[in-house]
């Protein structure tokens, strides 16, 4: 299939009064269509300026961006403004305008492309109902709730039937459960209406959460990309790793004991994996890191486990998780 | 001294005074009001930026606004005789007014664009929003209120400055406060037209403020 955006060797360089910042380091990527597409990296890695650059709000110093093959650098203005039409954006702070109401908010993208005014109003209607917030459609942006604030600012983004969905830390002024919910606007819009979305976030739980494919943006450069299976199952670059396993800083401390890493992807989740290993083996693990969640009676997530020093012990329960189809990886090299 | 021709006169002082302070303010905002605008779309982080127009358009603003009023007035003088034929009255003193509140506006229209949050302005060209749509309805209409604050400001000032043309013969209550309260000894006279003034300002803020606050739909 071809792809919908392809990004090919995009640098941005910022220049100041008297140093220049190169942002972005030639990226390049595609995204198919269809696609929940998670772009990760830590503040400072340019994911937020990466995403500028899919939409021309940011224009790249060198390099093009191709929306469906036509080449965003080689439209004029007039072409670039009917393009971005097609690609909405929802923000962190949400950027409703203050002034107008919910419905008028909704209706904003259809003003500018020229909508009828009565046509408008009933498809500002029609989005509130799909976010959930028909009942607030005379409501000011003021008198809602962060999460509230991004479903209108969804159902605005989905006013002009976009292709495409970008994401710029959508989810990361709201709390965890108002995430969680976003998140599955997101996904049912990605579901209904086909719409590729593209995410920047700095939280990997996101990236689980709703995302097909993931690239990790480090310093400017794209270190790695793939489906997220792929990345989360066997992260390959340092920059990966450290987003993957977000490690708690106290973990430093068991430098120089043996520390594995585990992957749960196809085990079932009624199946006390831990428990019976330490039965088994009789030695004592100590976990470091947990992160699990039960999908659909298979269990998903990895945990960090600190192993016993008697060696023999330490080989049998690698050798006792290896047994049970989990991803057990050595990761003492990584901590800190 | 309370005669039908002293009420009368500051009857028609008050009338003439509010002629030249709404024409003037009105004639000021065509001038001020595309001044700002331009201020901040052509600023370096503005919509277009461009360094001559808005070097060249701070540097007005700047010059005009340092000039006292009362030194403008004199100095517009022959200008003024061009536009309207005389240098005195109150049509007359409505040059001055103008020239010396557009750069005035310009700076309020200014510093209440730049008040409008970034983001949202992002968010119009996201969705493809041209520069006229972004001026019009996302810079204007979000910063509506304080646009109107700020009218109800010069609005306030334009009434002090139509005063003080009095002294060249602009007509008005100012002037009926020079007249009679300066040049004969008058001060009942004079602290009629001072209360007349004070009441006059107050209204307008009054009813500024209040335009505002409905207008503002950020609270509550």
């Amino acid at each position: 299939m071809e792809p919908i955006i392809q990004i090919q060797n995009v640098t941005k360089t910022f220049t100041g009064k008297d140093n220049q910042v190169e942002a972005l380091k030639g990226i390049s990527l595609d995204i198919e269509k269809g696609d929940i597409y998670g772009i990760i990296g830590m503040s400072g890695a340019g994911k937020s300026t990466l995403v500028r650059c899919l939409n021309f709000l940011e224009k790249p110093t060198t390099g093009t961006v191709l929306i469906e093959n036509q080449d965003l650098s080689a439209m004029s203005e007039k072409e670039l403004r009917k393009t971005r039409t097609e690609i909405a954006m929802i923000f962190q702070h949400f950027n409703l305008l203050m002034q107008r109401n919910v419905l008028d908010n909704v209706c904003f993208p259809m003003e500018i492309v020229g909508v009828k005014k009565a046509d408008a109003r009933k498809r500002a209607m029609e989005l509130l109902e799909i976010v959930g917030l028909k009942e607030k459609a005379k409501s000011y942006p003021a008198q809602l709730s962060g999460g509230q604030k991004q479903r209108v600012a969804i159902a605005r983004a989905l006013a002009n039937n976009p292709k495409i969905l970008l994401c710029d830390e959508a989810t990361s002024a709201l709390d965890p459960t108002t995430t969680k919910s976003i998140l599955q606007l997101l996904k049912q819009i990605n579901r209904d209406f086909g719409i590729t979305i593209v995410i920047i976030t700095h939280e990997m739980a996101v990236v689980q959460e709703i995302c097909s494919h993931v690239a990790i943006i480090d310093n400017g450069e794209l270190a790695e990309s793939g489906t997220v299976e792929e990345v989360f199952t066997s992260p390959k670059t340092a920059a990966a790793k450290k987003l993957v396993f977000m490690v708690n800083p106290q973990a430093t401390e068991m430098r120089g004991k043996r520390c594995i890493r585990i992957v749960f992807s196809e085990n079932s989740s009624f199946e006390p994996v831990i428990a019976n290993m330490v039965l088994e083996c009789k030695a004592p693990v100590n976990i470091l890191l947990a992160d699990t969640k039960d999908i659909g009676g298979i269990a998903h997530g990895q945990m960090i486990l600190q192993l016993p020093e008697d060696e023999t012990a330490a080989a049998k329960m690698i050798h006792y998780l290896q047994e049970r189809k989990l991803t057990v990886e050595e990761v003492d090299s990584y901590v800190g | 001294m309370w005669d039908s021709t002293v009420v009368k006169m500051i009857a028609e002082g008050t009338l003439v005074t509010l002629y030249m302070t709404l024409v003037s303010t009105l004639a000021a905002y065509v001038l001020g009001l595309p001044m700002g605008i331009i201020l901040v779309v052509t600023a370096k982080d503005g919509l277009r930026p461009n360094k001559l127009i808005y070097k060249t358009l701070d540097f007005i603003v700047n010059i005009v606004r340092s000039v006292p009023f009362l030194i403008l007035l004199i100095l517009v003088i022959p200008l003024t005789r061009a536009i309207v034929g005389k240098a005195y009255g109150p049509t007359a003193t409505i040059v001055p007014l103008v020239l010396a509140a557009a750069p005035f506006i310009a700076r309020m229209v200014e510093s209440s664009l730049l008040e409008v949050d970034k983001g949202v302005i992002e968010a119009a060209q996201s969705m493809g929003a041209g520069l006229w749509t972004i001026i019009w309805k996302v810079l204007l209409g979000e910063a509506r209120t304080s646009l109107i604050v700020g009218a109800t400001i010069v609005l306030g000032t334009v009434l002090g400055y139509s005063s003080m043309a009095g002294i060249v013969g602009g007509g008005g209550l100012g002037d009926i406060a020079i007249q009679y309260g300066y040049y004969r000894y008058q001060a009942d006279i004079m602290w009629v037209t001072v209360i007349l003034l004070v009441v006059l300002v107050q209204i307008m803020q009054v009813f500024g403020t209040r335009l505002s606050k409905k207008l503002d739909k950020r609270t509550r």
